[in-house]
């Protein structure tokens, strides 16, 4: 039987009280949100806490969707499954519905959530890839208020975050910028199983039709989940073209890190990241070029 | 620490460790031993119950988050003594075969047709993706839970009476 080493359960119903109860407790306490990622590590023993802060009764607080002009704002409670089922997210990042299909499974997309995922920060999390694609920033309260992250600065390594022990993520934004979209890839064994390779990808167009910017992120291929900035020089300013993306995919492969382990040799997997990275550009330009020649007929590209 | 939970429509108060985890609260502190424990990885869904209307790995929350919250398991199915459609379906059509995955599949199964009375195959085995039938009988727990959504509408035909024959592409129908 697996079951965590022993720990005083506590229940917090806002934001302020899970603040304050952390800056008591310091780093012998830990916020748990789903629990699905959490909990297997504490059932192996390889997180032990004193004190486990139940933060679910937050989905209220934190469970949202909202689209503003140029932002979107989604609370740290919202889960997988919400993410997915959010037709706002879904006509500004296509990008979300396409890594969302794949993330574990329907039943675990019930209980587990954005911020959970970003700040378990395990390095074949798609959603931090997700997040780090589309340029987004963490918003992180404290006991002297909050303060903005870019995904980049809050992402430490593997397991590591910026968030502090008396603090906690409660929104991700991401700015939504015209002639844009976005898709996601990713190759895992079974249904439910972590990724073998994920990339996501993020195009804008300019007015003449050039690619005003692009982002590409991978997951799964090293350390960090982190942005490739070589592809972005590569690809500002081109048309968008196959040899573009064949050149976009040579990057990923050269710029990940990937070890060889029971779900593919390094090589393999930079094979997985190059075609990926093909893939996932070619994809999100054919959306864009669906919407803004307006034959947008709810067919999906 | 003690807490409080609606189970099947039932209010239960236990005083339990906080690392305890629901699907051992059902089984061993209520004796609810139809939802069945499996993988404890969350991987194999024969821990699958409801909190608060929608279908839960068990093995991966902790009962005490369950403390003030409604909880259906496999034995709340059953409505005033008559079983539910998908259980029904489940025994006509023949959709266990040692039965150790059933629980979790009815329980995903009643919340899919709750939300979709009419799901195409595809969405039933989207819907059972997180769970595991180790007679990998699949074939058969998909046409339980169609049998099940036909049943509820109204539409059962003959035809859709599938549960013992043979798949007519085996040649073997007699």
């Amino acid at each position: 039987m697996q079951v965590p080493a022993p720990f005083e359960y506590r229940r917090v119903s806002t934001v302020d009280e899970a603040v304050a109860l952390l800056y008591r407790l310091g780093d012998t306490a830990r916020l748990v949100a789903g629990g699905h990622s959490l909990l297997p590590m504490m059932k192996l023993r390889l997180a032990n806490f004193e004190y486990l802060i139940d933060i679910n009764e937050l989905h209220d607080e934190l469970g949202y969707v909202r689209a503003e002009p140029g932002l979107i704002r989604i609370g740290a409670m919202t889960r997988h499954r919400e993410l997915r089922e959010s037709a706002e997210l879904a006509a500004a990042f296509p990008v979300f519905g396409d890594a969302e299909r794949v993330i574990a499974d329907p039943l675990v997309r019930n209980r587990g959530t954005l911020g959970g995922s970003l700040c378990q920060a395990d390095p074949s999390e798609d959603l931090s890839a997700v997040c780090t694609t589309l340029d987004a920033s963490c918003v992180i309260h404290g006991m002297d208020g909050e303060r903005v992250v870019s995904m980049e600065d809050f992402h430490r390594g593997p397991y590591e975050t910026a968030v502090g022990d008396a603090e906690i993520l409660t929104e991700v934004r991401f700015p939504v910028r015209p002639r844009g979209s976005s898709a996601y890839e990713t190759v895992e064994r079974r249904a439910g199983d972590w990724a073998v390779v994920s990339a996501g990808a993020a195009v804008w167009l300019d007015e003449a039709g050039l690619i005003a910017d692009a982002r590409v992120g991978l997951a799964a291929v090293g350390p960090h989940t982190a942005g490739i900035p070589g592809i972005a020089e590569a690809l500002r300013g081109q048309r968008p073209a196959e040899e573009l993306w064949a050149r976009a995919g040579d990057i990923a492969a050269e710029a990940c890190d990937p070890v060889t382990d029971r779900r593919g040799s390094a090589a393999y997997k930079r094979h997985l990241a190059r075609e990926l990275t093909m893939r996932v550009l070619r994809r999100s330009v054919a959306r864009i070029d669906a919407h803004i020649g307006g034959h947008i007929d709810g067919q999906e590209v | 620490m003690q807490v409080t939970m609606t189970v099947n429509g039932e209010e239960v108060t236990r005083d339990i460790e906080g690392r305890l985890l629901l699907v051992h609260f059902l089984r061993d502190h209520l004796q609810l031993t139809g939802t069945h424990w499996g993988c404890d990885t969350s991987n194999c869904g024969t821990c699958v119950v409801w909190l608060d209307g929608e279908p839960v790995k068990s093995c991966t929350v902790l009962a005490a988050m369950a403390g003030g919250h409604e909880v259906r398991t496999v034995e709340g199915l059953e409505q005033n003594g008559e079983l539910d459609p998908v259980q029904r379906g489940f025994i006509e059509c023949h959709g266990l075969q040692c039965g150790f995955c059933t629980p979790g599949m009815m329980m995903t199964a009643r919340a899919l047709l709750d939300a979709n009375p009419d799901p195409s195959d595809e969405e039933i085995r989207e819907a059972i993706s997180g769970q595991i039938c180790r007679c990998t009988g699949y074939a058969t727990i998909v046409r339980s839970i169609r049998w099940a959504a036909a049943e509820q509408a109204g539409t059962r035909t003959t035809a859709e009476e599938p549960g013992r024959t043979v798949a007519s592409t085996s040649g073997s129908a007699s």
